[in-house]
């Protein structure tokens, strides 16, 4: 075994040792309380039933579906005469244009959906915390070469949050050409100048906290500091906004696929895309229209609830 | 020998837009090894940021510190870089600080906290800290240490909270406490507790202590030296005795005169120092006391007065004792 490796199994024992010693029994910390406060309110209730719902669907939906979203020719469609089959017994919310099963494509739609706006709010929320983290940690413990790192790293997010989100999300696209992971990028990186500013400013806020300057007066490093002290500190408005990220997200995500910058395969069943197919029906087969939109409406409305009421659980301010 | 000699401390608040303060100006004392020594004053005296000052502590911005501090005939504590106070804070130096609960993080567990210390000065880990924590819990006066070593700081109550920092203070053995009003959010019964642990503690340890308080009983009990702090300077420096016996600067005097009696009468008024601290003169012009003096002369105006008096010295041109 080489010496790394070695060093590197002792670290994992001693985190896995410090982990086990304080995991156990301990008391009720802010997360507790906070999640009993959830539990108390009706809005948190509903916003996860939604989403808990969406959460299902998306992971075991596509394996009971009655027909595979893709086969065609499920029934008589004409366009050139307005003919598309309404929902019957067989076909719950009937065909779309192409005769395919619409709540198959609904369902297989949700997964979609669903990994776009968490592997996007992802994206955001991994390098947004990166740079907030690094120009928050910088900025309070820093010193003076700490502020013009802190600098450096807020003038290039000043510069995203220049451009509009959607602009910029089109342009990232139109850069790396129309496919799923692009939109999960593109979407990902609009969000990065919030997360990035929430989390620095609530770390700056924490840096001047008096439990950081007791820690500062035992000899504690500032690298130790900053992550075991300003960081948990500083995460729950970061974790409001990323429950709130996932709607946008969505929205997002299904706004560049209607724009026609998302995946380029027509055959998938993505609600966005379906919403732009749906357009082009709209006089004569507006419900193709229908359950799409409230498809995203519904999930977005869930993580907006859920968010909400993560914010005011965690809010200090609101605690009794 | 002493182990802390402070020579001339000077803390200067000050920016583009505002006029400098001079928090601290020019504040001399030596602490000794083993001896517990007083910085006694109101509100906005300086006593304060004179222990941060000391602890590398005062914000990177806005204050200019001069002066010197040696600490051990060695390394001087104004002017060493943040990487040496690094390795000395909590190790040669530890503070305790006023407010218990905004001391401690609130989301990470009491245990963490105490470890991480003995982490970062005696390298011990895992089980090991573990047990060294609860025996330092245990040695401040913790029941149960076990247990509340899992607990998050608002499980505890106050005086648990600040005996939990007390043992993060005295983990390593420091040479040096600095106490900041280690009492004044805690109940009258707790602090007296907390008075004799630190008591107990710096006894068994040999360590020196400053013990920067409001309170002339917290120091009557706990201090072999003691010095009262005036709008940033030393106005009298005594030993316990000489200073509680005879009461030189008119400061002191208000002082140990405003504290309510039990033996006296009935319908007595209190006798407080009238005015505040805002009244101050800026000690250029003369003593920064004089509007609040009962004892004023036109001669304390004219300039600074002086600190002279030899062992007990005092700042003042017109002090108790002078005209009987």
């Amino acid at each position: 075994m080489t010496q790394l490796a070695r060093k590197k199994i002792a670290k994992l024992e001693r985190l896995a040792e410090l982990a086990a010693v304080h995991a156990n029994e301990g008391g009720e910390s802010l997360w507790r309380e906070a999640f009993r406060r959830l539990r108390h309110n009706p809005a948190a209730i509903v916003g996860a039933v939604i989403l808990g719902i969406f959460v299902l669907v998306g992971f075991v939906g596509p394996f009971l579906v009655p027909f595979s979203p893709t086969q065609t020719g499920l029934g008589f469609v004409s366009e050139a005469q307005n003919i598309i089959p309404g929902p019957s017994a067989q076909h719950w919310f009937g065909l779309d244009h192409q005769a395919r099963d619409e709540f198959s494509r609904m369902v297989v739609g949700a997964r979609q959906t669903l990994l776009v706006g968490v592997v996007a709010t992802a994206f955001g929320l991994f390098f947004g915390c990166l740079i907030g983290g690094l120009a928050g940690a910088a900025y309070g413990l820093g010193g003076k070469r700490g502020r013009s790192l802190d600098n450096v790293l807020m003038r290039f997010i000043d510069m995203l949050l220049a451009m509009p989100g959607l602009l910029l999300a089109v342009s990232i696209v139109a850069l790396l050409g129309p496919s799923l992971t692009t939109v999960m990028i593109a979407v990902g990186f609009v969000s990065i100048p919030t997360f990035a500013r929430l989390l620095r400013g609530s770390m700056i806020a924490q840096a001047n906290a008096e439990y950081v300057v007791a820690a500062t007066s035992l000899g504690v490093g500032r690298r130790k500091i900053a992550l075991s002290h300003i960081l948990p500190n500083s995460v729950a408005p970061v974790l409001v906004q990323a429950t709130l990220t996932l709607a946008t997200a969505i929205i997002e995500a299904a706004g560049l696929s209607f724009l026609g910058l998302g995946n380029p395969d027509p055959a998938t069943a993505e609600w966005g895309a379906m919403l732009t197919d749906a357009l082009a029906r709209f006089e004569f087969a507006p419900r193709l229209a229908f359950y799409p939109a409230v498809g995203i409406i519904i999930t977005a409305l869930g993580f907006t609830l859920l968010g909400e009421a993560m914010r005011e659980a965690l809010d200090p301010k609101l605690r009794k | 020998m002493a182990l802390l000699n402070v020579e001339d401390l000077t803390v200067v608040f000050g920016g583009k837009d505002r006029a400098d303060v001079r928090a601290v100006d020019g504040v001399s004392f030596e602490v000794r090894a083993g001896e517990v020594i007083g910085l006694v004053g109101e509100s906005g005296c300086g006593k304060s940021v004179t222990s941060l000052a000391l602890m590398g502590l005062l914000p990177p911005k806005g204050n200019k510190v001069t002066g010197k501090a040696i600490f051990d005939d060695g390394v001087n504590l104004l002017s060493t870089d943040q990487r040496t106070l690094r390795d000395m804070r909590g190790r040669e130096i530890a503070m305790i600080f006023q407010d218990p609960l905004s001391s401690l993080n609130p989301v990470v567990p009491i245990g963490v906290q105490v470890t991480e210390v003995l982490a970062r000065h005696r390298g011990m880990t895992g089980e090991r800290a573990r047990k060294e924590a609860e025996a330092l819990l245990d040695r401040v006066g913790i029941p149960d240490p076990r247990r509340r070593l899992k607990e998050y700081p608002h499980q505890l109550s106050g005086g648990m909270r600040q005996r939990a920092l007390i043992a993060m203070a005295v983990a390593c053995r420091p040479r040096l406490l600095i106490a900041d009003e280690p009492t004044t959010a805690l109940d009258v019964t707790i602090q007296a507790q907390i008075l004799e642990l630190l008591k107990e503690l710096v006894h068994q340890d040999g360590t020196a202590m400053i013990m920067i308080t409001h309170d002339l009983g917290v120091v009557a009990g706990l201090c072999d030296w003691i010095n009262v702090l005036y709008a940033g300077r030393v106005v009298e420096t005594a030993s316990r005795h000489s200073l509680f016996a005879q009461p030189t600067h008119p400061y002191t005097h208000g002082l140990l005169a405003s504290i309510p009696r039990l033996d006296s009468v009935r319908g007595d008024r209190l006798n407080p120092i009238p005015g505040s601290v805002r009244d101050l003169l800026p000690w250029v012009e003369g003593c920064a006391f004089a509007p609040r003096c009962e004892r004023v002369l036109e001669s304390c105006v004219e300039g600074p007065p002086a600190l002279v008096g030899g062992a007990h010295a005092y700042r003042c041109v017109n002090p108790f004792g002078a005209d009987s």
